[in-house]
């Protein structure tokens, strides 16, 4: 099978250029002749959608929530990178790549990173121009603030919205197409199964959700723009729905896994509270600007948090890494607060939690408040709440959230957080081009193993979804396009379309023949213990291989006993999940799988085996500097094929923090 | 603690549907109140019955898919508040809930509390963006915003979707919710050239999907999770007004 990254030749910063030089075009007339399946609506999907749609081809757009504008993209809070140095912080193209390839752990590959940083900025333009309201300046120019794992000011932000206008912005633009013509929508449609004719994507299977029939689709290329796995662990910020069935059966149909068992785990989150939990609530990286984070320095300290003197207190990313401090990149800051918990200082009922400390930055701009008012005698009282008032504006909505979530007040009391599964690095192998190792399938987004390597840096999710949509595919589609437009639609009674419907069917009705007597939630439940035990924040050889033996035995549970009421005709929320659930199943199998050959630590995979006597993560450059990319061979079967990783620019080097 | 729910339930769209009652015990303050809902579904499933179909995806408050009625309230007793956030701290061991679907002839019911809100898609489709192709787009900070602009427009702009100022209103109107869209793009410079006919035509649209009019009830701020002013409904009357008096028709 094909397996090249078809990275351009040429120097770093002229390769993109150069790329869309050369690349093929097709013309006006032959682009309302091609059709193309986009599956997904979040950044990725509803930028692709709208872009190819704007260019001339016939989009079909598919999600299954109720409307594109409610894809998961929509939660994120914090920001979006772009290397537009408005700060005159001395950023630059060259910054933003050399900080992700390095907040990745060298794991990811140069050219595309590159490349991402080079469109970044016009990705700010573009939003702007739609009317996406981002933070300005009295002066009516844009802010900008700072993010972990980086230096400079390079963040463009809408409060703790970021996530939310970006997404409306990309939705309004999909939706003007879909009034023009040239997309039309499919909400409530989940993508069931990808058709191959010969050895190329022409289609998918996807079932209304509303009234349960499967339907045929063609497409001459099919995007798959359908998010992250983080749901494997039963309990992350994920969207209830986000799945990964899309992307695992087009990894079935031959689209190589990469580097699976990367996973974000996002440092600031509302800690587990009991074990009805149904997901965990990000608060934004951005706290980290202002809040201070810190445990007792005695173990089992009983007290409340405002009652412990500072002297007493450890803040321990500030102690450990004095350089960045509480800015270190999220891998970093999540395992150093899984070590403090494990060695037994951690805070709350569960002991599970360390404390978001905002009371130095209320001073602290309560100071700066009253200095502006020319006050120099305000009492503390009254400094403290003009520095409320500050931090309010900044970051109101999360404090809001957090208070209804927890009922403690966090203006008052340090919030408690906690480290919770947020992001996924790993995804489908896409080459240069985001093309997965299918013909005519493409990647984009979260659902790509992507730019990210093995951590990836706040604020650049959002850029890569919109970078890959807006600026990357339009120019790439049309290199597979341009071969295409002799193939006239293909019927949808094509054996292939029927045959793979029918397998859609059987397996549907197999599962709600099974009558068992497990409820899907169950399963998904203990799915999510075993992944987040034994392969979460920390993995070793014996863990792994315990849970690889764990999750065969709860596949055969799963298919011999779980119980899915009602029909298949018409809305069946159960049968959705279950569907979501097997999958989820065979995905954990194979995490588990690629951190057991991944031996080394680096970004968010630790290994224990492979740690430096203080605790931090050990990289072995010598021998894992390469993609791992899982080819689907049988069930629990793949084989291991390698992507050499070459770094031209970036030379790898202990990744350090302090 | 152990409460009683009274939940509408309802087969399909052509179905009539009822309200069931059901009983659940040990719920915990701490759970939210689609958790406890998640307790009910498993006991149905396990008892030999079918789960309640609710939406529901982020559960953090910010997609607008939730969209229960709790007690005669949109998304129930706390203010500026989703279905997903609210807590069951909210309520005491003992109390009988009602829970029913949003009600508005432009929502009709799919099945139990889910309704079909597309006709907001059917809006925004009419009118509800500006025209920019990709690649079109200037310098971002070649146009400077007035901050107060700005910050008015992203008010505007935190609108969800989901359709809780319409489940409220006495006329099903969806004033609140096209008023805002109408808003974010008519305070920025970037919304001018389609400033008119947006307007026009995401009104005349909205009146197609059959909402009702606006009586200046406010109802809908009050309910609305976000706190989406209805200042925006004033804007957009005046914007309807002056587009009508100097567009050709």
């Amino acid at each position: 099978m094909a397996f090249d990254s078809k990275i351009p030749k040429g120097e770093m910063n002229e390769k993109w250029n150069d790329y869309k030089g050369h690349v093929k075009l097709v013309n006006p007339a032959n682009k309302r002749k091609l059709e193309v399946i986009v599956v997904g609506t979040g950044l990725a999907g509803a930028s692709a959608a709208a872009s190819l749609g704007e260019m001339g081809y016939k989009v079909k757009a598919f999600c299954f929530q109720d409307s594109p504008r409610r894809a998961h993209s929509i939660a994120a809070q914090g920001g979006i990178n772009a290397a537009k140095n408005y700060q005159n912080d001395g950023d630059s193209v060259f910054r933003l790549f050399y900080d992700t390839v390095k907040g990745g752990d060298y794991r990811a590959r140069e050219a595309n990173v590159h490349r991402l940083a080079e469109v970044s900025t016009s990705i700010i333009d573009q939003c702007v121009a739609q009317g996406v309201p981002f933070a300005r300046e009295y002066g009516g120019l844009l802010s900008n603030r700072s993010f972990g794992g980086t230096q400079v000011q390079r963040t463009f932000y809408a409060a703790g919205q970021t996530g939310q206008q970006l997404l409306l912005g990309a939705y309004s633009a999909l939706e003007r197409q879909v009034a023009l013509g040239n997309v039309t929508m499919y909400a409530r449609h989940e993508m069931l199964d990808v058709v191959m004719i010969e050895d190329k994507a022409r289609g998918i299977i996807a079932r209304n959700l509303v009234t349960g029939e499967l339907e045929k689709h063609f497409g001459h290329a099919v995007l798959l723009c359908s998010g992250g796995y983080g749901n494997v662990f039963y309990l992350s910020t994920n969207a209830m729905g986000s799945n990964v069935t899309a992307a695992w059966k087009a990894h079935k149909k031959g689209a190589f896994f990469g580097n699976p068992c990367f996973t974000q785990i996002h440092p600031t989150c509302i800690p587990v509270s009991g074990d009805y939990q149904s997901k965990l609530t990000l608060m934004s990286e951005s706290l980290r600007n202002d809040g201070r984070i810190w445990v007792p320095k005695n173990k089992g300290e009983n007290r409340k948090p405002v009652d412990i003197p500072e002297e007493e207190r450890d803040y321990y990313l500030e102690r450990r890494y004095p350089a960045f401090g509480n800015l270190v990149p999220r891998d970093v800051a999540s395992r150093a607060a899984k070590e403090r918990c494990d060695e037994g200082y951690g805070v709350g009922t569960t002991k599970l939690a360390v404390y978001l400390d905002f009371a130095d930055a209320i001073l602290r701009y309560g100071k700066i408040e009253a200095g502006k008012m020319g006050d120099h005698s305000a009492s503390e009282a009254a400094l403290i709440q003009l520095g409320k008032e500050v931090v309010k504006e900044k970051y109101g909505n999360l404090f809001a959230m957090y208070e209804k979530i927890t009922g403690e007040n966090p203006y008052d009391m340090p919030m408690r957080i906690y480290p919770a599964v947020h992001y996924v690095m790993g995804g489908l192998w896409v080459d240069y081009e985001l093309q997965t190792t299918v013909k005519g399938l493409y990647a984009l987004g979260e659902a790509n193993f992507s730019e990210h390597g093995a951590n990836r840096l706040g604020a650049s999710a959002l850029m890569q979804g919109l970078a890959d949509g807006y600026f990357v595919i339009p120019y790439t589609l049309g290199n597979y396009l341009a071969d295409e437009i002799r193939t006239a639609s293909i019927s949808t009674d094509h054996p292939a379309f029927v045959e793979t419907e029918k397998a859609v069917k059987d397996r549907i009705d197999t599962l709600l023949n099974i009558k068992g007597k497990q409820t899907v939630e169950s399963f998904h439940k203990r799915l999510g213990l075993i992944m987040w035990d034994k392969c979460g924040m920390a993995r070793s050889e014996k863990g792994l291989k315990e849970a690889i033996e764990q999750i065969q035995a709860l596949k055969k549970e799963f298919w011999s006993d779980v119980r899915i009421p009602g029909e298949a005709n018409g809305m069946n929320t159960e049968l959705d999940k279950a569907g979501r659930v097997a999958d989820f199943i065979e995905l954990g199998e194979l995490m588990c799988k690629d951190a057991l050959v991944r031996n080394e630590s680096c970004g968010g995979h630790f290994r224990e085996e492979y740690q430096t006597e203080d605790g931090e993560a050990k990289r072995d450059d010598e021998n894992f500097s390469f993609v791992s990319a899982w080819e689907y061979v049988g069930e629990s079967d793949w084989k291991l094929n390698k992507e050499e990783l070459t770094f031209e620019i970036v030379k790898p080097t202990q990744r350090s923090y302090k | 603690m152990n409460l009683t729910l009274k939940v509408w339930r309802q087969k399909n769209n052509q179905s009539e549907g009822s309200l069931e009652t059901y009983q659940v015990k040990d719920i915990s303050s701490e759970m939210s109140f689609l958790e406890m809902f998640d307790v009910l579904n498993e006991q149905l499933i396990l008892s030999g019955g079918e789960p309640i179909a609710f939406d529901h995806d982020c559960r953090e408050g910010i997609c607008g898919m939730c969209s229960m009625h709790i007690n005669g309230r949109a998304h129930g007793p706390w203010t500026n508040n989703t279905t997903c956030q609210l807590h069951m701290r909210a309520f005491k061991d003992g109390d009988t809930i009602v829970v029913e679907p949003w009600r508005s002839k432009a929502f009709p019911v799919i099945k139990d509390l889910t309704v079909d809100r597309s006709a907001f898609d059917r809006v925004i489709q009419a009118g509800g963006f500006i025209s920019v192709n990709t690649g079109n787009a200037v310098d971002a900070n070649s146009l400077p915003i007035d901050k107060k602009d700005a910050d008015d427009a992203f008010m505007a702009a935190s609108c969800i979707g989901c359709g809780a100022c319409v489940a409220t209103c006495v006329n099903s109107s969806a004033m609140l919710f096209v008023s805002a869209k109408v808003s974010q793009l008519a305070l920025l410079p970037q919304g001018a050239p389609e400033r008119e006919s947006r307007v026009l035509n995401m009104v005349a649209q909205m009146d197609k999907e059959n909402f009702g009019n606006c009586t200046n009830t406010y109802a809908c701020e009050a309910e609305c999770p976000k706190g989406i002013s209805v200042a925006n409904i004033a804007r957009m009357n005046k914007e309807y007004l002056q587009a009508s008096l100097t567009t050709e028709s």
